[in-house]
């Protein structure tokens, strides 16, 4: 039931990219195609995944006990360049279709605001998140429900701007980013909802 | 260098490549810092330091840093200055530490910073750096100011935290969704009113400067030169 609430709360009432703002750069700029949208929504998804894993067990288990919390955003901020980079080559190395599909955005992913986000928050306040308290498998699962959010967001996105960037006559100055805004915050009145439950 | 120059980088990170409505980085920070004029002077200030004292650092170390490793180091640079920034918020001021929350830490992946550092700071030397780092700042500060005020108004009829007389308040403006509507506005206008000055002066200075380029190419280079 703690699992159930967990994922609606983080795919749909706080929404990664909608309601929480993290994760715009990529939600505004590679949603131009569906497809393309979906990859990058499960490259990030699978990095938020990894980074939980790496930073959450580090924070806890190595870094507050050694008293050197304070430099948290250090070494976060290099555990998920460094699993970037490491993802990177063995999807070079094993998986070589995915990696020719990915390829382009995942450099991208290191500046991604929803990694450090996500590996910020789980060490952070967890009463917002619907559980009491937070352990390694919630963190994980907080994760991944957190880039499913995300992709959910990239994809209905990237749908509509497919429509509307094709079809609709506009103003020159409210091309491109003014009109991806107000999609967005079309899309926010629409999570709005979930709120209400 | 000219004093000219130094008008130039002033110009361009306030008005001509306004890191916040011209290239559109750092998007994430605006949208949730501007709920209210003192959350985003608050946000763009704190930004606006780290801007500062990571190019003169980047400024000061671009001979020493080797060229395949200066995008790690450029990072280090920044996340020690986040985390500085951040304990002395924690510190002194800890109502707005509260309400930066996680966007706090995450200042460090800013694009501005990042690409200020690798596009600017790394070529130039401290002062230009120093102004340039000052310049978007403040860019990025007026524009989230702007912002918040719009926001606080609308939303919350008070401005900078002071009641307004009257009790009219758009709850939307507070939510998520008018925090990208009103940006998406914010940036279509400040659009519009840039090609216009800009039509008028290239007309007064067509043989001297040629045409200004379009936002959206000078975010794609900006985005491509931080990828580098």
């Amino acid at each position: 039931m703690e699992i159930f609430t967990l994922f609606i709360l983080a795919v749909f009432v706080n929404n990664f990219v909608v309601v929480q703002f993290l994760g715009i750069c990529p939600f505004l700029g590679v949603s131009k195609d569906t497809s393309s949208a979906f990859g990058m929504g499960v490259a990030v998804t699978v990095v938020m995944v990894l980074a939980t894993l790496v930073t959450y067990p580090l924070y806890t288990f190595v870094m507050v006990p050694l008293g050197f919390d304070f430099m948290e955003i250090i070494f976060f901020i290099f555990v998920i360049a460094a699993l970037v980079q490491m993802l990177e080559q063995v999807l070079k190395k094993f998986i070589p279709a995915l990696y020719n599909s990915l390829g382009i955005y995942l450099p991208l992913i290191t500046t991604n605001c929803a990694v450090l986000g996500v590996a910020e928050l789980v060490i952070g306040d967890v009463t917002s998140l619907g559980i009491a308290s937070m352990n390694l498998g919630y963190a994980l699962l907080y994760a991944l429900f957190s880039g499913i959010g995300f992709i959910v967001a990239i994809v209905l996105m990237s749908g509509l701007r497919e429509k509307i960037d094709r079809y609709t006559d506009m103003p020159k100055c409210l091309k491109g980013f003014p009109i991806s805004m107000v999609i967005a915050s079309f899309m926010a009145m629409a999570f709005y909802v979930f709120t209400l439950i | 260098m000219k004093k000219n120059d130094y008008k130039k980088i002033c110009f361009d990170g306030i008005v001509a490549n306004n890191p916040t409505l011209r290239l559109v980085l750092g998007t994430c920070a605006t949208l949730a810092l501007t709920t209210s004029a003192m959350n985003g002077i608050g946000m763009g200030l704190a930004v606006t330091v780290i801007l500062l004292c990571s190019n003169v650092l980047v400024s000061l170390l671009r001979k020493i840093i080797p060229n395949e490793v200066r995008i790690p180091a450029f990072v280090l640079i920044i996340a020690t200055f986040v985390t500085v920034v951040r304990m002395v918020l924690y510190a002194y001021l800890p109502d707005l530490y509260d309400s930066m929350g996680v966007f706090l830490p995450l200042i460090v992946v800013n694009c501005i910073i990042l690409g200020r550092a690798e596009s600017f700071a790394s070529k130039n030397n401290v002062p230009a750096a120093a102004m340039d780092g000052v310049a978007n700042g403040i860019g990025f500060t007026l524009a989230l100011t702007l912002m918040g005020i719009i926001r606080e108004f609308l939303g919350n009829a008070s401005f900078f935290g002071i009641a307004l007389p009257w009790d009219f308040k758009i709850e939307f403006f507070t939510s998520s969704a008018g925090a990208f509507f009103v940006y998406g506005m914010c940036i279509a206008l400040f659009n519009f009113a840039y090609s216009k000055i800009e039509i008028a002066l290239s007309h007064r200075r067509a043989h001297r400067r040629a045409l200004p380029k379009d936002p959206a190419e000078m975010r794609e280079e900006a985005l491509v030169r931080e990828e580098k």
